[in-house]
């Protein structure tokens, strides 16, 4: 539900002229919520920016979503984290 | 990549039968400066809280769709975590706040010159809101109000 929340919220903040970014780990449900802008991330749940303690593979991942904001649009924008060098389960 | 099939059987029936609200329009801003010159502030629904506010309150039916402020300054390991998924493990959050609230990775951002700011706040929703009519209509208003009154450019939100 955490996903439709953040879409939700989202949409809120582009009503308002803020552009927002964000991380999604059910690419599903992004994307029947249609969130406006959202990188699809290959971790479980729980685990958003891919690693604890892992600061490099963090700012990786934050770096890729700020990214989006340079999309050209229209919403919504979805793409995938392409850039993880661990496996998919943490 | 999390799929349904990693979720309990209890999660994913609900999942499935679930309706989820779609953005119909999608709204969509366009970025008013440059990252570099932009103001960012941080929402999570990994519902984070400070040890001196009132917890989330997880028995809420629909959910509990309230917000918390977090100063930007504040340590990510100091913060307590509510939350009602058992959707989800949350070992690495635990581990490490900033998987799910990462002020501290956007904080050395800031510090390097690829953000313009951090914002003063960031809010903490707790995320399992299965009836989202108070948030649409209350509070996720509230906190854009927020964020618009502080000069938010650019907002990350990060599930959990």
């Amino acid at each position: 539900m955490c996903h439709q929340t953040v879409g939700l919220i989202a949409g809120e903040l582009e009503r308002r002229g803020i552009a927002t970014t964000s991380v999604t780990m059910l690419r599903d449900i992004t994307a029947k919520v249609r969130t406006p802008r959202a990188l699809a991330v290959p971790f479980a749940l729980g685990y958003p920016l891919g690693k604890p303690g892992d600061v490099e593979l963090q700012t990786r991942i934050l770096r890729a979503a700020f990214a989006l904001l340079e999309a050209p649009g229209p919403g919504p924008v979805l793409a995938d984290f392409t850039g993880a060098s661990i496996p998919s389960a943490p | 990549m999390a799929s349904l099939s990693d979720l309990s059987l209890k999660n994913r029936l609900f999942m499935a039968t679930y309706r989820y609200r779609a953005l119909d329009p999608v709204p969509f801003a366009r970025p008013r400066k440059t990252l570099e010159k932009a103001r960012v502030a941080l929402v999570t629904t990994g519902g984070v809280y400070l040890p001196s506010q009132e917890p989330f309150d997880d028995a809420r039916k629909g959910g509990d769709s309230s917000f918390r402020e977090i100063p930007a300054a504040t340590d990510v390991q100091t913060l307590g975590i509510a939350h009602k998924s058992d959707a989800f493990d949350q070992t690495g959050f635990q581990a490490d706040r900033n998987l799910g609230f990462p002020l501290g990775r956007l904080r050395e951002m800031a510090t390097r010159g690829e953000i313009g700011a951090l914002n003063g706040r960031a809010l903490s929703f707790m995320g399992s809101i299965t009836a989202p009519g108070r948030l649409l209509k209350d509070t996720a208003p509230a906190a854009a109000s927020l964020l618009e009154a502080d000069g938010v450019d650019v907002a990350l939100l990060v599930p959990l």
